[in-house]
């Protein structure tokens, strides 16, 4: 069983949704972006996403798009990110990390021979926000070749029509994207979100995990009742940065939120 | 490639050309794309549809517009027999408005109340806040921050006819960024919104759409071509930024094998210093929904465009361009901004005709190559917009400062 299956499986007999982080790489340096990643799963993370970072970060809302900003200024690349998966495996043999961002780099580097690089390194799942079922068969079979689950998105536009195609060819779980829009925004309703897994397993049984517009313990506790996991992004991220203007430490900031993010998560259904 | 029949059938049902084009975009605009996609297609067979656009071209763009035949440029040069086929003479002052007529058309008919568009040289922007006028539909402008300073005419046109502009200032502040920006709103406001793009980029449908309703560019200098000099040209002669004025121009002729036909890309300060030639310094990639020549480095990083003319400031290319360029049928070329700047100068004096940056591009190119060709050459190009919002960028490269702060 894939690192991500095990872990899902394990949640689900626990009970609770799983805290899904997202950081990015390189942000604001190699170093300090080390150091929040290896202290993720201590602080009470049970899947890290880690941020390729892209010039053009077309989903991604301000904070994110800043994250990008300082990781590429800092000397962030592809090859660096894999370097650092590689670096979190010698510590941790069981958090399962999934890398996301934008396919161009992942293509420029070669899908086929990505994935195979990607595996090596001790990466469990790939999320590219700009590949959407109709063109994801160029990545798929490289994907399912060295097991790396590939996580489609669905959306608040993904109808009854359209989620058999997205979640046909979906492994690992499914991301619902819980608002129409970009990274770090506006947030949904719960009523909505609730309404939203409910539909989407109805076509499918992956594990249904929300983000978008996820920001404090109290919103991550309310949609760790309805859905199978919780992704916060930009929250962590911002918190990094505001910290470091502010002169303090970065990394204390982005694992001091996560901490209390897993207790909300954790409670929530207690 | 050699053995195709035709240039023409692109792209295939899922959006490709060769390997190029495709449906890169976020899951949230699928449906929406795709909705895009169904409306067009109903849209192009509707004969409503298809007269609508055309007495709008007609009597609201002016439509026919000239191919001029310029004598003095001819006698300049010294060789080929030159034409400029006249986008510069269409209402906003280019060949942005066939496109916006067409697009706006079909919002409509999808009920869309919300418009925006990216601009660059701000012909884009202009185009589409005026179809909006004409609708009365809300218009939202993104523009990068750097451009809203070099073309700052077009950004109060574009508020007097009532759109609202969003600098843009992540980035480098440009056409690239504008698009990014863009692309954000639309995927927040998908409901009720149309991304009206202006080149024939982004995903499918669009570079095929965008193609199709600037033709009329092409269709119209074979038939003008044929009433005054009785056959086809001999050379087609475009510039190239997405590449939407050359592929109007292109496409109707691309089955046409005695046509030579060349895109002019901008080489900014040189092909190893900054510029905006995809083609030709470029390699494939993925970027704003479609796979197509980019400037990148290594690790598949975006890389800065330059031109001096805002409108070619991008460091991507139309999708079909890029498998015309694969495929041979179409030579792609640069020039330089001093070259472009020289022939800016020289047409303007030579024709009494301001043609805008963009097109001297491909007026610069054809300056170095009409002089090899023989007197009974047809060569047409393409002077896709007038050169009025360039005088205070002009006047500014010539150290005409004094000139630059007056207009």
């Amino acid at each position: 069983m894939s690192r991500l299956a095990t872990r899902l499986s394990s949640l689900a007999a626990d009970n609770r949704a799983g805290l899904v982080t997202y950081v990015m790489g390189f942000d604001p340096d190699r170093a300090t972006s080390q150091a929040i990643f290896d202290g993720l799963p201590a602080a009470g993370a049970d899947i890290i996403e880690f941020g390729m970072p892209f010039t053009d970060p077309m989903a991604d809302g301000p904070a994110i798009q800043w994250a990008a900003g300082r990781a590429l200024e800092a000397g962030g690349s592809l090859r660096g990110v894999l370097e650092m998966v590689a670096a979190f495996r010698k510590k941790d043999a069981a958090t399962p990390v999934v890398l996301m961002g934008y396919y161009n780099p992942v293509y420029a580097w070669g899908p086929e021979k990505f994935c195979a690089d990607a595996a090596r390194a001790g990466v469990d799942g790939l999320i590219l926000v700009d590949l959407p079922p109709e063109e994801a068969d160029e990545l798929l079979p490289s994907c399912r070749a060295n097991d790396i689950d590939f996580i489609f998105l669905t959306t608040p536009t993904s109808d009854d029509a359209r989620l058999p195609v997205i979640v046909g060819n979906a492994s690992g779980f499914v991301y619902y994207v819980s608002i129409a829009g970009i990274t770090g925004t506006a947030s949904a309703s719960n009523q909505a979100i609730g309404d939203a897994v409910a539909r989407i397993k109805r076509h499918t049984s992956l594990p249904v995990c929300v983000g978008f517009g996820i920001k404090t313990p109290e919103q991550a506790a309310d949609v760790a009742r309805l859905a199978d996991g919780v992704v916060v992004g930009s929250a962590i991220v911002a918190a990094a940065d505001e910290a470091k203007k502010a002169g303090a430490d970065p990394v204390a900031a982005a694992l001091g939120l996560v901490a209390k993010l897993a207790e909300g998560v954790r409670g929530a259904r207690k | 490639m050699s053995s195709l029949n035709t240039y023409r059938a692109g792209p295939d049902e899922r959006g490709h050309f060769g390997i190029y084009g495709g449906r890169y975009v976020a899951e949230t605009l699928m449906p929406l794309i795709l909705s895009v996609e169904k409306a067009y297609g109903e849209a192009r067979c509707d004969p409503a549809f298809v007269a609508e656009f055309r007495t709008l071209l007609a009597q609201y763009v002016g439509r026919p517009n000239p191919l001029y035949h310029a004598a003095r440029l001819t006698e300049a040069w010294g060789g080929a027999k030159i034409f400029l086929k006249r986008e510069d003479l269409n209402h906003t002052g280019a060949h942005k408005i066939n496109n916006c007529i067409g697009q706006i058309l079909l919002a409509r008919r999808m009920g869309k109340e919300r418009i925006i568009a990216e601009t660059g040289a701000g012909q884009h922007g202009v185009a589409t806040a005026t179809v909006c006028a004409l609708f009365g539909l809300k218009c939202v402008i993104y523009m990068g921050a750097t451009d809203i300073e070099r073309q700052a005419p077009n950004v109060y046109r574009m508020k007097l006819l009532g759109a609202e502009v969003r600098p843009v200032t992540s980035g480098a502040a440009t056409l690239k960024d504008a698009m990014n920006d863009a692309l954000r709103d639309w995927v927040t406001n998908v409901a009720d919104t149309y991304y009206l793009i202006g080149t024939v980029a982004g995903p499918h449908p669009f570079p095929a759409m965008v193609r199709d309703f600037q033709s009329v560019i092409g269709d119209e200098v074979r038939a003008q071509m044929l009433a005054q000099e009785g056959r086809l040209p001999d050379s087609l002669v475009a510039c190239i930024g997405g590449g939407s004025n050359a592929m109007g121009l292109f496409h109707p002729f691309l089955d046409e094998p005695s046509v030579r036909i060349i895109g002019v890309e901008a080489g900014g300060h040189g092909l190893d210093k900054l510029h905006a030639a995809s083609l030709t310094g470029g390699r494939p990639g993925v970027l704003h929904g479609n796979r197509t020549y980019l400037l990148q480095n290594e690790d598949g990083q975006i890389q800065e465009a330059h031109s001096i003319s805002a409108g070619l400031d991008y460091p991507g290319i139309g999708p079909e361009h890029s498998w015309l360029h694969d495929s041979g049928r179409v030579e792609y070329v640069w020039v330089t901004d001093d070259e472009a700047l020289e022939a800016f100068q020289f047409v303007t004096r030579a024709e009494g005709i301001i043609p805008a940056l963009e097109s001297s591009h491909a007026l610069a190119h054809a300056a170095k190559i009409a002089g090899t060709l023989s007197k009974d050459h047809l060569m047409v190009i393409n002077l896709s917009g007038r050169g009025d919002k360039d005088v205070n960028t002009v006047a500014r490269a010539l150290g005409d400062v004094h000139l630059g702060g007056l207009v």
